[in-house]
């Protein structure tokens, strides 16, 4: 029962309980009544009036479904090899790593959205991307979404980025750098999605509060594998409001979970020999913490804007590595990684940010044969793979976006130097980007 | 509440006091939040999203909002995909099933009024145009009228316990608000055929009410700050086409119409760009505000 059927019913009680009936100074609603029945009439010519013009106010007069196509490409510059790269403690898997050196294609996407019905909500977004000289196209969301079932609730299913983190749900044509932040590329590959359901709660209160669960096949990195039933799962809650007018802020924990893991570690190449990949079979929890904070003066975010955006994760595998060497070789694996970031940007003009973000890792991972752990990657020498990164952008319009950043990257023991310029350009309707 | 359940309530000394809670409304812009005000009074516990200082074209769905969306009985818009930025999104964040699309809790206003320049083709590079025609339509008093009249049938549907005190409040609102128009409409006869210049396509139903001639509008379209170029060539329009004020709205950067002010000598009227309803003012001071203003350059 909503809110309203409820104060209906009580003030029916209120009625009932009594059997009294009060009337009204009968002068004043006639008064009243006679006004009415006026404008009633009026109103109702208006409608006829309304129905035999052409009408559109208000009605969807757009494309269905609206399809917006990212262009994304860049230019990229390094100091050291490209293929050198890695970051001690943590294996590479997933999408990580650095884009080609010179130019690219980077991230092109294809989105569909719409309305369904009155009850559903959907959308589709494909993925176009180079690697090694081979097009990838790849299904990156392909979800419904419930707008009808009310009290708050919210149920998606089908492929979607996880609501861990802050920035995970971003499409990375919205991240505020080229490239994602050490810790997503460290955990998640960039970015994680899967195939499952999410299920979200948002609270009747003033201040904002959101909790949600989340299950998943489980076959994505960083989980893997083969799975009859639910592989991975999270939790999340968000909580968030305004401090006056010019002030913003959101706060969320998130927390991973996957049993039974077989996550493929990618290749991790040694000059002139086969690659060994590393596989990881266990158990696997992440845990995330992250804040936002955004100011844009009388909340005019187009015109000016400042962002402050935190986030910590923290990850602990227990479970073995083999490497598929000749002949096989492996280890234990008892591994804690964690890491944080903390960027912020600065629209200072409408057609201009600039921004700014450093990155941390830590690990301490442990096994029965280090040497094995050696060759996954997983350890760091005592290296804390570390970055501090400056871009600036020029945004001709809501739908063009060309930027320069600076990386200087200490993610593995010998300090490099990247430059990226990089173009984003989304053609079609383009949907609003959460908060 | 009724009269009857308020007396009722009173009489019995019952914990009815949570029956009191009023009708959660959400407005899109302030302007909606007044005229809520004026036919719902006590009766509705109202929130704008936006104030008079914000471009509605450019909000964030921040979580306050969400929140907000989340236990509104009643969303009041102007539609006409001004708000297709962020209120989609919003409303779907919310979950809110009674005022989602095609329920009695989701009012949008230009479906009641006849649109002003639709387009007839649609072009990323004509700008942020609505496919549905102008979405500011709140600035004509003829609209707010109409709009007010559906409102209130609006109100009672949701909340018909209430509609004696609906009906009392709005029949006083429209026959005061026509009183009102009839006023303006005397007041600025003086400034009927008047040329103006716009910076933003905003004011389209406030020329359209009082005869006022278009002359120019800056943004060469709409949503896209006007080049150097573009206003010289409104400066050397306005040399054969002389207009008396150009007309900037209030939450836009002033910095064009001050440029195109000091090369011609055209006054600037700066009109407020809707209802400072935070700020205690009502619908019927704004509109008399703007009136004054403008025929404030006509003596």
């Amino acid at each position: 029962m909503n809110s309203l059927e409820f104060r209906t019913a009580l003030a029916y009680a209120c009625a009932f309980s009594l059997s009294v009936t009060v009337t009204h100074s009968s002068a004043e609603t006639d008064d009243v009544g006679r006004t009415l029945e006026e404008y009633d009439k009026r109103l109702q010519s208006l409608e006829q009036r309304d129905a035999q013009s052409v009408n559109t106010g208000g009605t969807d007069a757009t494309f269905n479904p609206a399809i917006s196509i990212i262009l994304d490409g860049v230019f990229a510059s390094y100091k050291n090899d490209p293929g050198e790269y890695n970051l001690p403690g943590y294996a590479l898997g997933g999408e990580a790593g650095l884009s080609p050196e010179g130019f690219s294609l980077g991230h092109s996407e294809i989105i569909f959205s719409s309305n369904i019905d009155d009850k559903f909500f959907g959308r589709f977004t494909l993925a176009i991307a180079e690697h090694d000289n081979e097009i990838e196209v790849e299904v990156e969301e392909a979800f419904f979404e419930t707008l009808a079932l009310g009290g708050g609730f919210n149920l998606r299913g089908g492929r979607f980025y996880s609501a861990i983190g802050y920035q995970n749900q971003q499409h990375r044509h919205a991240w505020d750098f080229h490239d994602a932040p050490l810790i997503y590329r460290g955990l998640f590959g960039d970015q994680y999605f899967d195939d499952g359901i999410r299920l979200s709660y948002i609270t009747p209160t003033d201040i904002f509060v959101e909790f949600g669960a989340e299950a998943f096949a489980g076959k994505q990195y960083p989980a893997g594998g083969e799975n009859g039933g639910v592989g991975s799962w999270t939790a999340f809650t968000n909580t968030g409001g305004d401090i006056g007018i010019s002030h913003s802020w959101q706060a969320g924990l998130s927390y991973w979970s996957a049993d039974d893991v077989e996550r493929e570690y990618g290749g991790h190449a040694h000059t002139a020999t086969a690659p060994e990949v590393p596989l990881f079979t266990g158990d696997s929890r992440i845990y995330g913490a992250n804040a936002i904070y955004k100011w844009a003066p009388q909340g005019n975010y187009r015109e000016k804007n400042v962002k402050i955006q935190f986030e910590y994760f923290n990850r602990d595998d227990t479970g073995d590595i083999l490497l598929n060497s000749m002949p096989p070789e492996a280890s234990t694996l008892d591994s804690r990684q964690n890491g944080w970031y903390l960027q912020g940007t600065w629209k200072f003009m409408r057609h201009w940010q600039a921004g700014i973000r450093y990155d941390l890792l830590d690990s301490d991972n442990a096994g029965s044969d280090m040497s094995v752990l050696d060759e996954a990657g997983l350890v760091n020498y005592g290296h804390t793979p570390e970055r501090v990164s400056v871009m600036a952008e020029w945004l001709p319009s809501e739908y063009s976006r060309i930027r320069l950043q600076y990386n200087r990257d200490d993610s593995y023991q010998v300090p490099d130097d990247q430059v990226h310029i990089q173009y984003t350009f989304s053609m079609g309707a383009h949907g609003a980007h959460a908060f | 509440m009724s009269l009857q359940t308020s007396f009722l309530c009173i009489s019995l000394l019952l914990p009815c006091v949570q029956v009191q809670a009023a009708i959660n409304v959400f407005t899109c812009e302030p302007e909606w939040a007044a005229l809520a005000k004026e036919l719902g009074g006590d009766q509705l516990d109202i929130y704008s999203a936006t104030t008079a200082l914000q471009d509605p074209h450019h909000i964030q769905a921040r979580p306050s909002l969400i929140a907000k969306a989340r236990k509104a009985d009643l969303l009041i818009c102007a539609g006409a995909e001004l708000e297709t930025g962020w209120l989609p999104l919003l409303m779907r964040k919310a979950g809110n099933a009674r005022i989602r699309a095609g329920q009695a809790g989701h009012f949008l206003a230009a479906e009641h009024i006849d649109m002003l320049e639709v387009p007839e083709k649609l072009d990323r590079s004509l700008g942020d145009v609505h496919a549905s025609g102008n979405p500011h339509v709140h600035t004509d008093p003829r609209n707010i009228s109409r709009i007010a009249g559906q409102l209130y049938k609006r109100l009672v549907g949701i909340d018909p316990d209430n509609t004696d005190i609906y009906s009392k409040r709005y029949s006083i609102f429209e026959r005061e608000w026509q009183d009102a128009i009839n006023v303006w409409n005397n007041q600025a006869a003086a400034v009927n055929g008047v040329n103006v210049v716009v910076h933003h396509d905003y004011w389209s139903y406030l020329i359209d009410w009082l005869g006022l001639v278009k002359v120019a509008t800056l943004e060469p379209v709409p949503g896209v700050a006007p080049s150097t170029g573009h206003l010289s060539q409104i400066k050397q329009l306005l040399n054969t086409q002389p207009a008396t004020m150009i007309i900037d709205t209030s939450y836009m950067n002033d910095r064009p119409v001050q440029w195109l002010s000091k090369q011609t000598g055209i006054p600037v009227v700066a009109l407020p760009a809707t209802v400072d309803y935070q700020g205690g003012e009502s619908l019927y001071d704004w509109f008399k505000h703007i009136v004054d203003l403008i025929t404030g350059q006509v003596e």
